[in-house]
């Protein structure tokens, strides 16, 4: 019984990290229906600039995840103007190539600044407590709470503010929501700059749980999140929430109970099962065609 | 008086078609005028010219006297214009409150940050905004489907939802694109009392684009016909309708012998 719950802590830990990644891809996907490969190498950025943080400018936690953040997010902006803006009204599949190449870039730059795997120092004391055989550390509770804060606070924007409606209103129609009023260029960079700021805050707490990263760690991860936003259903805040924490799920459940060389095959046998029984995902509903 | 919206020589085409040349237009305030023409006359496009949604390929188009080549739509709509479109164009799947509320977004006072951390600016913004969202629904009588998805109202008051929104921007010029689309007989006649309503409340100018001649003939003061992209004819409705070559744009011309 402790050994599931132990199991569940870690299942909550990295489908937090998931579902902060996966937001970036549904947030993108919802305003642009555009899948931003690069996304997983922002997360990557996110986690190197954890360990500058901590190595070079021995910055304490708040402003080092903050750095994560604000660089991300700035990152996000720029790689929109330069690569994503001039392709908006290109085939969907220029689009997703340029992405692609973007991360390619992102990761090669990133090589160039460090062509090995770095050690992550502790930036945070974590503490561990015992109980009943479970244990559990202050830094997985804090990953686990600043995730949670983050997405309702992001759920929170999307559900209820101007910003938030603006977003929705260009996703279903963005030629009209500019006739509106509604300043389409702003409001999506405003988007990404929110989806690679939340990638960077998942990179920077990835980099502290899992303290060795290198250029190529965004890959991987990135892609099991793109899956996790998909099975929630792309372009829906809450169900990328949900795919992540439920890829997480998954994922450990799988390492713990079966053997663990068959993790990633058969946590994707299920969700890709799950795509076949909900081919929108958990959440998402079809998109009408836009006119 | 100086013209409210003035278009000179406008020309645009899609690839090596021409959708509109040679085009002008010229609106005095308060006016309200009816663009007419057949299918594929170039009608819509002279809308998508004005709201920026197309970048006129040749000549100038000045609102105000301030020139509107080359703005983004959402500045055009911030200078006073909006529109309707042919094929109900709400988003479907917002409140029809949210629906009229998006429109308020250049209104809205409040910066992220202070959105984030609720800060009493931003709950009295967007009290103010929601509450300036329902004065218009009221002013429409769709208050009472405020919070129903949008497109969940029948369909001539989605028709109506779309001009509130149009509304909602502050617009002093409003363009409407067949307004009278789908509607039967009874509902174009409350359709001219409504827009003939709207326009003195709230003091619009309008340009309209319509195939019920019995609405163009009832309403409008001044017509300009399309046709291919050209204008064939301008002037009051009793004179378009004994024109010959607007007969002929619409009925085809007639054979000999």
């Amino acid at each position: 019984m402790a050994y599931l719950f132990q199991q569940i802590l870690n299942a909550l830990q990295l489908g937090s990290i998931y579902a902060l990644i996966a937001l970036g891809y549904t947030m993108v996907y919802g305003i642009m229906t555009m899948i931003n490969f690069a996304h997983g190498d922002i997360f990557m950025v996110g986690a190197f600039l954890c360990f500058v943080a901590a190595t070079v400018l021995g910055l304490p936690f708040i402003p080092a995840l903050l750095l994560s953040m604000t660089g991300c997010a700035l990152l996000g902006v720029v790689i929109e103007r330069l690569a994503y803006k001039p392709l908006r009204n290109a085939p969907r599949v220029s689009a997703v190539i340029t992405a692609l190449g973007v991360g390619l870039v992102l990761e090669h730059l990133t090589l160039v600044f460090s062509p090995y795997p770095r050690h992550v120092p502790a930036l945070w004391s974590s503490a561990t407590w015992h109980v009943g055989g479970v244990t559990l550390s202050s830094l997985q509770a804090l990953i686990i709470v600043l995730s949670v804060l983050l997405m309702v606070l992001l759920d929170w924007l999307v559900r209820r503010t101007m910003l938030g409606l603006a977003i929705r209103a260009i996703s279903w129609d963005r030629t009209v929501a500019a006739i509106m009023g509604v300043p389409v260029d702003a409001v999506i960079s405003l988007t990404f700059a929110i989806g690679a700021a939340l990638g960077g805050a998942a990179g920077f707490l990835y980099a502290l749980a899992y303290p060795v990263i290198d250029p190529y760690m965004g890959v991987i991860v990135g892609w099991k999140a793109f899956i996790a936003a998909v099975v929630g259903g792309i372009g829906n805040v809450r169900g990328a929430m949900l795919g992540g924490f439920i890829l997480g799920a998954v994922e450990i459940m799988v390492a713990a109970f079966l053997p663990s060389t068959y993790r990633d095959l058969i946590a994707f046998a299920l969700l890709f099962t799950l795509l076949i029984l909900k081919p929108y995902g958990l959440l998402g509903q079809p998109r009408p065609q836009k006119v | 008086m100086t013209p409210w919206l003035q278009a000179n020589n406008v020309g645009h085409h899609f690839g090596g078609l021409s959708a509109i040349s040679g085009f002008n237009l010229e609106l005095r305030p308060g006016e309200l005028v009816g663009l007419i023409g057949p299918n594929g006359a170039g009608k819509t496009t002279v809308f998508n010219l004005i709201t920026g949604v197309y970048r006129a390929a040749e000549g100038s188009i000045q609102f105000q006297g301030r020139e509107l080549v080359g703005l983004t739509p959402w500045i055009i709509s911030g200078l006073g214009i909006a529109r309707t479109f042919q094929n109900i164009r709400i988003f479907k799947q917002l409140s029809v409150l949210d629906n009229v509320r998006i429109a308020y977004y250049q209104h809205a006072r409040y910066s992220l940050a202070e959105a984030l951390l609720h800060l009493g600016r931003y709950r009295r913004e967007e009290r103010r905004l929601t509450q300036s969202a329902m004065e218009i629904l009221g002013l429409l009588h769709l208050e009472a489907y405020a919070d129903e998805q949008a497109d969940s109202l029948p369909y001539g008051l989605q028709r109506r939802l779309e001009i509130a929104r149009a509304l909602a921007t502050g617009a002093t010029l409003l363009l409407l694109d067949e307004p009278a689309a789908g509607m039967n007989p009874v509902e174009v006649g409350q359709l001219m009392e409504f827009i003939g309503w709207i326009r003195r409340q709230f003091n619009l100018t309008i340009l309209l684009i319509e195939h019920q001649m019995r609405l163009v003939t009832g309403i409008c003061e001044r017509v300009l016909v399309l046709d291919f992209g050209v204008t064939i004819a301008e002037g009051r409705p009793d004179e378009i309708q004994n024109n010959a070559q607007v007969l002929e744009a619409y009925l085809g011309q007639a054979e000999d012998g």
